[in-house]
């Protein structure tokens, strides 16, 4: 009998924080973000809360995919935001995003490479050399697309051996899941070189990388969108959170940190 | 130990009690499961099990996870031997790393892997110096298997040599047989079922390997990507081939506690290790 008091007054101590949370209106919006937001993200959540009647952002950062998966799953998100259109279309045939998704920034691939650079790449025509070892997204995962796109556009490139694109695959060592499992990856040096967004070179990984500019006409231009989760119990909050990212303020932030605004590019 | 309670009022309401706990605990592990089973028609299921892709992750899921128990036994079976027959200072310090993959996230375990195995790990030079680049191979699969799942062969196999009556040892002694040949054969044989039961365990753990697997290996169809990782993966695109895979996991997983049960009815390293515990 002791005992069975003692798990009482155990689950009331664990229950009351809880409790104490459900007192307050709990306004916490849920966004849903591909991995590569992750930093520029991080940032605008503090906006949102700072406005008036802001509400508190948590997010759940994961290759587009996965997030896609889950929500379809059921995972309680209020807004989703993909690194391509592919996954945003998977929820919205599925009617689970309201509205119409808004591109709200671009970005570009770039390849890195460790600082020791121990497989001597300087050019991107070295990523075919025998034995790089490359790591890149995995198809399913957007940056995993993104870069299959990329190889095959350098790989059709004057001055590119032929043969290109196929031996730069055959050099993978490893697909990742999302694309800072990538840039992990290279950061440590156990690879070679990677394919991730520009906005992944963030000031905490750019002194362990060097960095090899894919030019234009070769890059892949991906595109970001985001919405409002369908039947998101907290729709005024959450687009509250798509308008501070849609609004000058919010591109503002993205664009420092290597993103490309919407507006601004082709 | 406590004794039984007298028969009674109490009694009942405690047999009710533990019996509607048991039923919940049974009901909340066996429903995911059914769950797995349900969600593919057999028809479909077999289909899916035939598709290439799953039968090169299922190749290399078996090899690897064969080739890291028979690591682990070989290993582990001096140590387990050590720990249960000698005293020496720092033992307990011993016992604890030695169990400590089975607590320690796996994720941490391939963040580890990394930085020792590694190119620019602390015996990346040296791996290097002898021509081996351990991350992204099939070895670094191997390996990250061995890191998780030794303990539980040693912790089965140290219990069962503990367990051998020492009125053998001083038999065999007696008649002059070497502390080696004794283990060999008279310890190793009567502790066969735990031994059995713990490399069954390891292998099992080691066909479930996934953080260790994809943080220090990678994921590499048909190189690194054994069945949890293609199940991770398939998971994010194409949902029916992850629950085909999983199906099989589980029928494999469950085959093999299945034939240690029949092999070792009394062992398997649950009731070994209680038992250990109980001295």
């Amino acid at each position: 009998m002791m005992r069975l008091r003692q798990v009482v007054l155990l689950s009331a101590l664990l229950a009351s924080p809880a409790m104490a949370q459900g007192a307050a209106p709990a306004r916490v919006v849920t966004v849903f973000a591909a991995a590569s937001l992750t930093e520029a993200f991080r940032e605008l959540g503090p906006m949102l809360s700072g406005q008036e009647n802001g509400a508190a952002v948590r997010f759940n950062f994961a290759g587009s995919q996965q997030l896609a998966v889950q929500i379809e799953q059921g995972a309680r998100a209020d807004v989703f935001a993909a690194a391509d259109q592919r996954w945003m279309e998977y929820l919205r045939e599925r009617k689970l995003v309201d509205r119409e998704p808004r591109i709200f920034v671009h970005n570009r691939l770039v390849v890195i490479v460790p600082k020791s650079n121990p497989a001597r790449i300087r050019r991107l025509e070295d990523l075919a050399k025998r034995g790089v070892k490359l790591v890149v997204g995995a198809e399913a995962v957007p940056v995993g697309k993104y870069t299959r796109d990329a190889i095959q556009k350098l790989a059709g490139q004057a001055g590119f051996p032929p043969g290109y694109g196929d031996k730069v695959l055959a050099n993978v060592v490893s697909q990742e899941e999302n694309v800072k499992s990538v840039v992990a990856k290279v950061q440590l040096a156990e690879a070679d070189a990677g394919f991730v967004y520009r906005s992944d070179v963030t000031r905490q990984v750019a002194r362990y990388l060097d960095v090899l500019e894919i030019p234009n006409e070769s890059n892949v231009l991906a595109s970001y969108p985001i919405a409002v989760v369908a039947g998101s119990s907290n729709g005024k909050a959450a687009r509250a959170f798509v308008d501070l990212v849609l609004s000058q303020e919010g591109q503002k932030v993205l664009a420092a940190h290597g993103l490309l605004p919407a507006g601004a590019t082709p | 130990m406590s004794t039984r309670g007298p028969a009674g009022t109490a009694g009942d309401l405690g047999t009710i009690v533990a019996a509607g706990a048991s039923a919940v605990l049974v009901g909340f592990l066996g429903f995911p499961l059914a769950a797995l089973v349900l969600r593919v028609p057999p028809g479909e299921l077999i289909r899916r099990l035939l598709d290439p892709a799953l039968l090169e992750a299922l190749r290399l899921s078996l090899i690897t996870s064969v080739a890291a128990t028979v690591v682990v036994v070989a290993l582990g079976i001096p140590i387990a031997y050590l720990l249960a027959t000698r005293d020496f200072p720092g033992k307990r310090l011993l016992e604890v790393l030695i169990e400590l993959p089975m607590v320690l996230p796996p994720t941490v375990a391939g963040v580890g892997l990394l930085l020792a195995f590694g190119r620019q790990g602390l015996a990346g030079g040296a791996l290097d110096a002898v021509g081996i680049s351990v991350p992204f191979t099939t070895l670094a699969v191997v390996v990250a298997q061995v890191f998780v799942a030794a303990p539980f062969f040693v912790s089965a196999t140290r219990a069962g040599l503990s367990e051998v009556d020492p009125r053998y040892l001083d038999a065999a002694a007696t008649l002059r047989s070497s502390p080696s040949r004794t283990l060999l054969r008279v310890m190793l044989p009567l502790a066969f079922p735990s031994l059995l039961a713990g490399a069954a365990m390891t292998w099992a753990r080691a066909l479930g390997e996934f953080g260790a697997t994809i943080t220090f290996a990678g994921n590499m169809p048909g190189v690194t990507q054994t069945m949890p990782l293609a199940v991770y993966i398939a998971l994010q695109s194409d949902l029916d081939a992850a629950v085909a895979m999983s199906v099989l996991l589980l029928a494999l997983s469950l085959g093999v506690l299945l034939a240690v049960r029949l092999a070792a009815p009394e062992l398997t390293p649950l009731g070994a290790r209680a038992r250990a515990a109980s001295r």
